[in-house]
C-alpha cells in the first residue's frame, strides 16, 4: 500500500470531504432557513404593516 | 374483500409530500453511513490485492460508484424537470432541483479519483479520452443546470429553464456509457454485464455495497434538500405554517 497511499487514501479522503460539505452546507441552509423564518413573520406583522403605512 | 389502496398521486403535493419525506429521512441515512463503513471494510481488509493494479485499484470502489451515480442522477433529474415541464408539476420541478447538487458532487467525485486512479494505473492524471471528456460535459451540464436556475428568480420561469438544459442534455449520458466501445479509449470495457462479472465476489462485493451506499446516501440528501426548497418556495402556504409549528 505505501506506494499507492497518495493515491487511494487522496481518493477517499476527497470524496468523503465532498459529501461532508455537502452535508455540512444542507445544515447551513437549515439554519439560514430557521433564521429567516421569525424576521419574514416579523416584518409581515399587522403591527409591522401599519408602521410601514405611517413612514 | 376490498383492499385500502394508497392513493400515491396525492404525494405529488408539496403538502402531503413534505412530512412524509421528513420521516423517511433517517430510513434512509443511517442505512447509509452503516453501508459506507461495511463497504469501507470489505473493500480495504476483504477484496484481495489485485494482481495487475496492485493496491490501487482499491480507489475503484468509490470512483466506480461515483461515476454510475453522476450518470443515474442526471437521467433522473432530466426525467423529474421534464416531468414538472410537461405537467406543470411543482414537486417534481423542486426534485429536479434537488438532485443537481448531489449529481454534480459524485460526478466531481469520480473526476478527482478517476485522476488519482490513472496516475498510478496509466502514469497521467488526465488525458483527453472521451470517456473522461463526456464526463467532464456532464459536469458542465450539471453546474450549468445548477447556475441557469438559480440566475432566475421566478421559480416557474427558472424550473422551465432548466427542464429544456436536462432534457438536450441527457444525450450525454449514453454517450459516456458507450463512449469505451464507440471510440478508442484507455478506459477498459464494461467488467460487471446482466450476465457476466469479471472480477472475485469480495471486489465485487465491495463494489455493490458501496454503490448501494451512494444510492441511499443520495436519497438522503436530496429529500432532506427538497424539504428545504419547499420550505423556500412555499413560505407563504398556510400548511407549511402548520407543519412547521
Amino acid at each position: 500500500m505505501p506506494k499507492y497511499a497518495f493515491y487511494v487514501w487522496g481518493s477517499y479522503g476527497v470524496s468523503f470531504v465532498l459529501l461532508g460539505a455537502e452535508v455540512l452546507m444542507l445544515m447551513m441552509r437549515k439554519r439560514n432557513l430557521k433564521r429567516r423564518a421569525p424576521v419574514e413573520a416579523e416584518t409581515e406583522s399587522p403591527l409591522n404593516a401599519s408602521l410601514q403605512g405611517i413612514q | 374483500m376490498s383492499k385500502q389502496r394508497t392513493n400515491w398521486y396525492k404525494y405529488a403535493a408539496p403538502a402531503n409530500f413534505y412530512p412524509l419525506a421528513g420521516k423517511m429521512i433517517p430510513v434512509f441515512a443511517v442505512p447509509a453511513a452503516l453501508l459506507f463503513v461495511i463497504g469501507m471494510y470489505v473493500g480495504f481488509f476483504v477484496a484481495p490485492t489485485e494482481s495487475a493494479q496492485g493496491e490501487s485499484y482499491r480507489i475503484l470502489f468509490i470512483h466506480v460508484p461515483a461515476a454510475w451515480m453522476g450518470m443515474f442522477l442526471y437521467v433522473l433529474l432530466a426525467f423529474y424537470a421534464g416531468l414538472g415541464w410537461a405537467f406543470n408539476a411543482r414537486l417534481a420541478s423542486m426534485m429536479a432541483t434537488a438532485i443537481a447538487p448531489t449529481g454534480a458532487i459524485f460526478t466531481l467525485i469520480s473526476l478527482i479519483t478517476g485522476a488519482l486512479w490513472g496516475k498510478p494505473a496509466w502514469g497521467v492524471y488526465w488525458v483527453w479520452d472521451a470517456r473522461m471528456t463526456s464526463t467532464l460535459i456532464l459536469m458542465f451540464l450539471y453546474i450549468g443546470f445548477i447556475s441557469l436556475q438559480s440566475s432566475i428568480e421566478d421559480p416557474r420561469r427558472s424550473d422551465r429553464a432548466g427542464a429544456v438544459l436536462a432534457l438536450v442534455g441527457v444525450i450525454n449520458v449514453p454517450i459516456i456509457y458507450f463512449s469505451v466501445q464507440w471510440w478508442n479509449s484507455l478506459h477498459q470495457g464494461a467488467t460487471i454485464t446482466a450476465t457476466k462479472i469479471k472480477m472475485a465476489p469480495s471486489m465485487f462485493a465491495a463494489m455493490i455495497i458501496m454503490t448501494a451506499a451512494c444510492w441511499i446516501y443520495s436519497i438522503a440528501v436530496v429529500l432532506v434538500r427538497v424539504r428545504y426548497i419547499i420550505r423556500e418556495r412555499e413560505q407563504e402556504s398556510p400548511w407549511l405554517a402548520e407543519v412547521t409549528a
